[in-house]
């Protein structure tokens, strides 16, 4: 279903925005230094420095519990740091006076269990944050939420409830969800982890696309194809730390350190 | 037979219907406060919520009743006294209406808090979290999707506590509130028809109860996230 669609620029729009609100584009988009986060006495991320260039594609890769996803977490601050500061766009998302929810717009996240809001249809699960954050009258955010619905090749589920869709057809309304906000960067977080294999594909296309595109991405994913392909840069992780990092090329190919050998013997 | 009695027996049916009604209004909102206190970070509003709580059932609600309709006037009055300073002073009184109404609606809140809370609390995590990494704030979150999500899963055990409420009324005829049971004491006090009587009555509270039970399940129908 979703190949019909895969030949089209699908997001233009994003190309636009980026011309019209980047002045002073800043380079960096993300500059993470010296975080850390502890659960109790647990530390799940010890001194991680990490920075996200504009556009870029940065995939995570590591062992379960390595804490990735935590350091996705962090980046939106749906986990509080322990320690270290994270900027974001030139903000500083980890000052407490910081305006959390308006970083937060332009910051998108998919999840691995798709969350999205079972209460409301489709086309209200993408344009109930627009219009609540007064980013969109109704008119605009429906208009926007059809175009995004026809770019994932799901127009006809306008009206359906989550319940009723597919997991695959779930997280592609979720990335449209997402996209509704035109975020400068997002987030996955295992965005296909609990798909159903065959339906693996379909999203891993809509991401590529985005990358394509443009977007600055942060993906923590188990899909190696899809890392080695896709991203401009591969970081693995392991008990916290930020083991190695390089292109993909490199990581996968050539890793230096006996960790990353020994996971991607056990993944590969 | 029940020529006489009818007209007096509805009459108090429509006292236990207004009461029932005006005490579980005030009680969802009661309850849906005492709640959001008792999720929220502020430990002096955990502690206030969780004491009321505590206190309303931890007590018989005959107890509260006759507290707030013989106790609280009489300590009024004696506060009344002393700040009059020999002089006259209104004396103050509840009507059996208003402490009934009161005792109701603090009894239902607190078992509507619990209620509210089990159910924003099932409602699943990443549902508010992906409302928040949009960038929408804690109350939108609460109100536009916690919050509709938490009232469909609680609907039975919603419905559950309007019965319980509702059944509870009777108790308030011990403060001479002249609702459905104490209207036919009164009637049966005369005519010692006992039987028919407090049959009657009983049909009376199964017709309410049996009412709101087919409002739930029509409600619960409608709030079905799917088409067909």
């Amino acid at each position: 279903m979703w190949q019909e669609y895969s030949g089209r620029g699908w997001f233009h729009m994003s190309k636009e925005r980026a011309t019209v609100s980047t002045v002073d584009p800043i380079e960096k988009k993300i500059v993470i230094s010296h975080l850390k986060k502890c659960f109790g006495d647990h530390e799940v991320l010890t001194d991680i420095n990490l920075e996200v260039d504009n556009g870029e594609v940065v995939c995570i890769i590591g062992p379960s519990g390595s804490g990735k996803s935590t350091l996705l977490r962090c980046i939106n601050r749906l986990e509080d740091p322990t320690g270290g500061t994270i900027i974001v766009d030139g903000n500083d998302i980890t000052d407490k006076k910081a305006n959390i929810n308006k970083i937060r717009e332009n910051i998108g996240m998919v999840f691995q269990q798709f969350n999205l809001f079972h209460n409301h249809t489709v086309l209200k699960n993408i344009t109930l944050a627009p219009i609540d954050r007064k980013k969109a009258t109704r008119q605009q955010a429906h208009a926007r939420a059809l175009e995004l619905l026809e770019r994932v090749g799901l127009s006809e589920k306008a009206a359906s409830y989550p319940g009723e869709l597919s997991g695959g057809q779930q997280q592609r309304v979720a990335i449209a969800r997402a996209l509704a906000m035109n975020p400068d960067i997002m987030l996955f977080d295992e965005p296909t982890s609990a798909l159903d294999p065959e339906m693996v594909g379909e999203v891993l296309a809509v991401m590529k696309e985005l990358a394509a595109e443009g977007m600055t991405m942060v993906v923590v994913t188990h899909e190696m194809g899809f890392a080695r392909e896709v991203s401009d840069r591969v970081i693995f992780m392991a008990d916290g730390v930020i083991v190695e990092e390089g292109p993909p090329a490199q990581v996968f190919d050539a890793p230096k350190e006996a960790r990353t050998k020994d996971f991607l013997n056990c993944v590969l | 037979m029940f020529e006489k009695a009818t007209p007096l027996i509805l009459s108090g049916f429509w006292l236990t219907i207004r009461i029932s009604i005006v005490a579980l209004c005030l009680g969802m909102i009661l309850g849906l406060i005492t709640c959001l206190f008792r999720l929220s970070k502020l430990r002096v509003m955990k502690f206030l919520a969780g004491v009321y709580i505590w206190i309303i059932r931890g007590t018989p609600m005959l107890v509260q009743a006759l507290i707030i309709h013989f106790g609280i006037p009489q300590i009024v009055n004696l506060i009344l006294k002393a700040m009059a300073d020999g002089g006259g002073y209104q004396k103050f009184t509840f009507t059996a209406f208003a402490s009934g109404v009161i005792t109701l609606t603090l009894n239902a809140g607190a078992y509507l808090s619990e209620i509210f809370r089990s159910g924003i609390q099932a409602v699943p995590v990443g549902q508010s979290e992906a409302a928040r990494s949009l960038g929408m704030t804690a109350f939108g979150t609460m109100g536009k999707i916690v919050l509709p999500q938490a009232f469909k899963i609680v609907i039975p055990s919603l419905v559950n506590q309007f019965i319980i409420t509702i059944k509870d009324t009777s108790i308030l005829s011990i403060i001479g509130l002249a609702e459905l049971v104490n209207k036919a004491k009164v009637y049966v006090g005369s005519t010692y028809q006992y039987m028919e009587t407090y049959l009657f009555v009983a049909a009376c509270y199964l017709v309410f109860t049996s009412l709101l039970m087919l409002l739930s399940r029509f409600i619960e129908k409608k709030l079905k996230y799917a088409k067909k």
